[in-house]
C-alpha cells in the first residue's frame, strides 16, 4: 500500500470480519426492484422540458429568458445593465465570440485564464459571473457545470450575480440522467471534472427563525438564459 | 464540541427545554414547515413508497458490501491524486488532521457544516495547535459567535435562536450595527465570511455521500459555502463517516434526491458539489492538496448486529421533524450532537449506554419516525431493541423499564388515559399534521404544554401491552 492511503487493511479487515466473511473481489451491483426515477418526465419532449424547467426557475427565485442565438447579445446586454453589471467574469469559451455574445455590451470582460495569477481575485471583484452549463435538469431547474482549466469553479460562484447561458437541446429531464451520463464516461476512463457543480438558483439560508434569505456565500440574484435554437 | 453537550442531568435538562417557551415554538413550527414541506415533495414526485424502496435497497447493498465500496473509494481516490486515512477512533481521525494542518503550516481554517467534525471534537484539536476555525454555514457560525452554544438541529442548528438574539451576539461579538430583519444579518455574515474564506489556509467540510466508482465527494447546501471551502484553501480535507458513501453516480442521484426532499422539501438542494481529488495541474482554482478521513469511531459496532440498519442515516432530520418528543424537549434535552429519533438510536451505540442510556426511553414509540424515513430505518424498532437490551444486561425487570419510559416520555396524565377510548372520534377537529395542539376539555390544561400526538385507533396503553408481550416473547 502507497503512503497515500494509510491504515486501509486493518480498517477494512475489522468490518470484514463483522460482515462475517472476507472482503469480496468484485461486488456487482443488483437491478433495483424499484426504480421510479426513471418515470419522472419520461417521454417528455424538449419542448415540454423547457416549460418545466421555467417553471421549476419560479420556484428557486431564479430569472428565466428564452431567446435564439440572434438576440443572444441584446438580451445579454440587457442583463448586465438590469444587474448594474460593469466587470464581468467569464470561462473562456469559444462560443462566447462565435455568437458574438458581448458584441453589444461595454462591460469589462474578463476570461477565466488559469496562466494568470488573480484570476480567482478578478472574478471576486466581478459584478456578474457569466458561464454556458454543461447540462441543465427540468425537475430542479439545474444547471449542471464541469470544471476544467478554462471553466474556473470561481465565475458562477464568487460574482454578486451569475448568469447561466443553457443550450436547449442540453436539458434533461431529472438529476438521473446526468448522473448516468457520468456514469458512463467514468466506466470509459473518461471522468468529466475534477469538480461537477449542479446549481439550482441563488444561493439561501433560512437558518434564522426560518425565514428564507436568498443570497448568502454564492451569488445573490442568478438569471438562466435558454437559447433554443442551440 | 464533543458528541456530548451539556453537562446537567437528563431530567434537567428536559425541564429546561419544555419551560422554554420561544423554544417549544420555534421548534414547533420548523417542525410543521419541514414536515409539510418534505410531504408536498413527496407527493409531487409521486411513487414516494418506491423511492423508499429504492433507498432502503441502496443503503441495504452498500452497508453489506461496505468494506468492498471504501477499498473502491481508497484505491480511485488515490488515482485520483488524493490522500486517504482511515481512522478507527476520533482520536485518530484528529491526529491525521493535525498532522496535516502542521505540515501545511495551516494557521486560519475554514469549515462547512459537519456533524461527524462535531462527533470528534475535531474543533478543539485544531485550536489546541493554535489554529483558528470558522464555521461557515449561517447557523453554524451564530453558534461559535456566541460562544460555542451547541446545535439543537441537525438541519437547522441555531433553531432555538430569534432574531433579536442573534442581533444581539452580532452586536456584542462582532460590533454589527443594523436591525435584527434577517436579510441584513444574513448579508453582514456574508461579508464577514467572504474575508475568512478568501485568507483561509485550508477548507475543511463532511461528506454526504462519496461516490466509490469515481473515487468523489459530494456535498450537498444551500448557503455554498461548501463551494467556497473547497474552491479557495489550498488544501482540503474531507472528513466522512464511513458509512456515508454510495456505489455508483446511479445511486448517488437516487440518495440525494431522497436527501433535498426529505431534509428540506427541496427537489434538489441550491448545490451539489462533486468533487473528485484535488484540482488539475492547469486549473485555476480548487485545492492543490486533498486528504479523505474515514471515521469509524464506534460505527463498525452496528455492523452485523441488530442495529446495523441504523448505519443507514442520510442524515435528513425527517424523523427529528415529525418527532413529538423532541417537539417538546428540543434538540439540547438529548444532550448529544445528534437529536430525535436516529441521535436515540445512533448516541447510544456511539457514546455508550452509561451516557446516552436514557434516551432511547426518551420516546412514545409512536412510530412516525419510522414512517418519515426515506430510507426505511425501523427507528421505533431499534429504540426497543436498545431497551431491551438495556433489561438484559442490568437485569431490571420490565416493568422497572417500563416504568421509566413512563417516566421520561410516555407518562399519559390519569385524564388523558381515561378519555383515549373516545378519543380517536372526537379528536379530529383539533389535529394539525397528526398532533392535537388544542385539547378539549380535561386536556386543554395538558396541550397548552404540549402537543399530544393524535391517537390511533388502538389505544396506546393497549398498544404498548401488546408490544411488550411482543418483545419479551421475542
Amino acid at each position: 500500500m502507497s503512503e497515500q492511503i494509510l491504515n486501509r487493511e486493518s480498517f477494512l479487515s475489522s468490518l470484514a470480519q463483522k460482515l462475517g466473511r472476507s472482503t469480496p473481489k468484485t461486488v456487482e451491483i443488483p437491478k433495483w426492484k424499484h426504480q421510479p426515477q426513471w418515470e419522472v418526465l419520461k417521454n417528455t419532449s424538449q419542448d415540454e422540458l423547457v416549460t418545466v424547467f421555467k417553471k421549476q426557475c419560479e420556484t428557486i427565485h431564479t430569472d428565466v429568458i428564452e431567446t435564439e442565438k440572434e438576440q443572444l447579445a441584446d438580451v445579454i446586454k440587457e442583463r448586465i445593465e438590469a444587474y448594474n453589471g460593469n466587470s464581468i467574469s467569464t470561462w473562456n469559451d469559444k462560443r462566447f465570440d462565435q455568437y458574438g455574445i458581448f458584441s453589444k455590451t461595454e462591460a469589462m470582460i474578463h476570461a477565466w485564464d488559469p496562466r494568470m495569477k488573480d484570476n480567482v481575485n478578478v472574478a471576486e471583484q466581478a459584478d456578474i459571473g457569466i458561464t454556458f452549463c454543461d447540462l441543465a435538469l427540468a425537475e430542479s431547474g439545474t444547471v449542471v457545470l464541469f470544471s476544467n482549466e478554462e471553466q474556473g469553479r470561481s465565475v458562477s460562484l464568487l460574482p454578486t450575480t451569475y448568469i447561466a447561458l443553457v443550450p436547449k437541446s442540453l436539458i434533461v429531464p431529472r438529476m438521473s440522467q446526468a448522473a448516468r451520463i457520468i456514469h458512463h464516461r467514468n466506466k470509459a476512463g473518461e471522468f468529466p471534472a475534477t469538480c461537477v457543480n449542479f446549481i439550482s438558483g441563488p444561493s439561501n439560508s433560512a437558518d434564522i427563525e426560518m425565514n428564507l434569505v436568498v443570497g448568502v456565500h454564492g451569488p445573490i440574484k442568478t438569471t438562466y438564459i435558454i437559447i433554443s435554437d442551440l | 464540541m464533543p458528541m456530548r453537550i451539556g453537562a446537567d442531568p437528563f431530567k434537567d435538562r428536559v425541564e429546561k427545554g419544555l419551560n422554554d417557551a420561544f423554544m417549544r415554538n420555534s421548534v414547533r413550527s420548523a417542525q410543521e414547515r419541514l414536515y409539510g414541506k418534505r410531504l408536498d415533495a413527496a407527493e409531487e414526485l409521486g411513487s414516494w413508497e418506491d423511492w423508499r424502496n429504492l433507498g432502503e435497497e441502496i443503503r441495504s447493498h452498500t452497508l453489506e458490501n461496505l468494506d468492498y465500496y471504501l477499498y473502491e473509494l481508497s484505491e480511485k481516490m488515490e488515482e485520483n491524486g488524493g490522500h486517504v486515512y482511515f481512522a478507527k477512533t476520533a482520536e485518530d481521525a484528529n491526529h491525521y488532521i493535525q498532522e496535516v494542518v502542521k505540515r501545511k503550516n495551516g494557521k486560519k481554517i475554514i469549515k462547512s457544516k459537519s456533524m461527524v467534525t462535531e462527533e470528534i471534537s475535531m474543533n478543539e484539536a485544531l485550536e489546541s495547535l493554535g489554529c483558528e476555525v470558522i464555521e461557515s454555514d449561517l447557523g453554524e457560525y451564530i453558534l461559535q459567535i456566541d460562544d460555542h452554544d451547541p446545535p439543537s438541529h441537525i438541519v437547522v442548528p441555531a433553531l432555538h435562536k430569534n432574531k433579536s438574539q442573534i442581533r444581539d451576539v452580532f452586536k456584542e461579538k462582532l460590533g454589527y450595527l443594523n436591525t435584527d430583519k434577517p436579510e441584513e444579518l444574513t448579508l453582514f455574515a456574508r461579508e464577514k465570511l467572504r474575508e475568512e474564506f478568501l485568507s483561509a489556509d485550508i477548507g475543511i467540510t463532511g461528506c454526504n455521500f462519496a461516490v466509490a466508482e469515481s473515487g468523489t465527494i459530494t456535498l450537498v447546501t444551500n448557503e455554498g459555502n461548501a463551494r467556497l471551502a473547497t474552491t479557495l484553501p489550498q488544501t482540503q480535507i474531507t472528513v466522512m463517516g464511513m458509512e456515508r458513501i454510495v456505489p455508483t453516480w446511479e445511486e448517488l442521484d437516487v440518495m440525494i434526491s431522497l436527501l433535498s426532499r426529505s431534509a428540506v422539501g427541496q427537489k434538489l438542494t441550491t448545490y451539489v458539489t462533486a468533487l473528485t481529488g484535488p484540482k488539475a495541474t492547469l486549473e485555476g482554482d480548487g485545492p492543490e492538496e486533498f486528504h479523505l478521513v474515514i471515521v469509524d469511531n464506534g460505527r463498525s459496532n452496528m455492523i452485523g448486529t441488530k442495529f446495523q440498519e441504523a448505519l443507514h442515516c442520510i442524515r435528513c432530520a425527517a424523523c427529528i421533524n415529525v418527532c413529538p418528543v423532541y417537539r417538546h424537549v428540543g434538540g439540547h434535552g438529548y444532550g448529544s450532537i445528534y437529536p430525535g429519533p436516529i441521535g436515540a438510536v445512533i448516541s447510544p451505540l456511539l457514546g455508550g449506554y452509561e451516557e446516552y442510556g436514557e434516551l432511547p426511553f426518551a420516546s412514545t414509540l409512536c412510530a412516525a419516525c419510522t414512517d418519515a424515513c426515506p430510507v426505511k430505518i425501523p427507528l421505533h424498532e431499534l429504540l426497543n431493541k436498545h431497551r431491551k437490551k438495556m433489561i438484559e444486561g442490568k437485569g431490571l425487570t420490565a416493568e422497572k423499564i417500563a416504568m421509566r419510559g413512563f417516566q421520561y416520555g410516555t407518562t399519559l396524565p390519569i385524564l388523558y388515559q381515561v378519555g383515549t377510548k373516545l378519543a380517536p372520534f372526537l379528536s379530529l377537529p383539533f389535529q394539525t399534521n397528526g398532533f392535537l395542539t388544542k385539547g378539549p376539555g380535561p386536556l386543554k390544561a395538558w396541550t397548552t404544554i404540549r402537543d399530544m400526538p393524535a391517537p390511533n385507533n388502538e389505544r396506546f396503553r393497549d398498544w404498548f401491552q401488546k408490544r411488550q408481550k411482543e418483545d419479551l416473547g421475542e
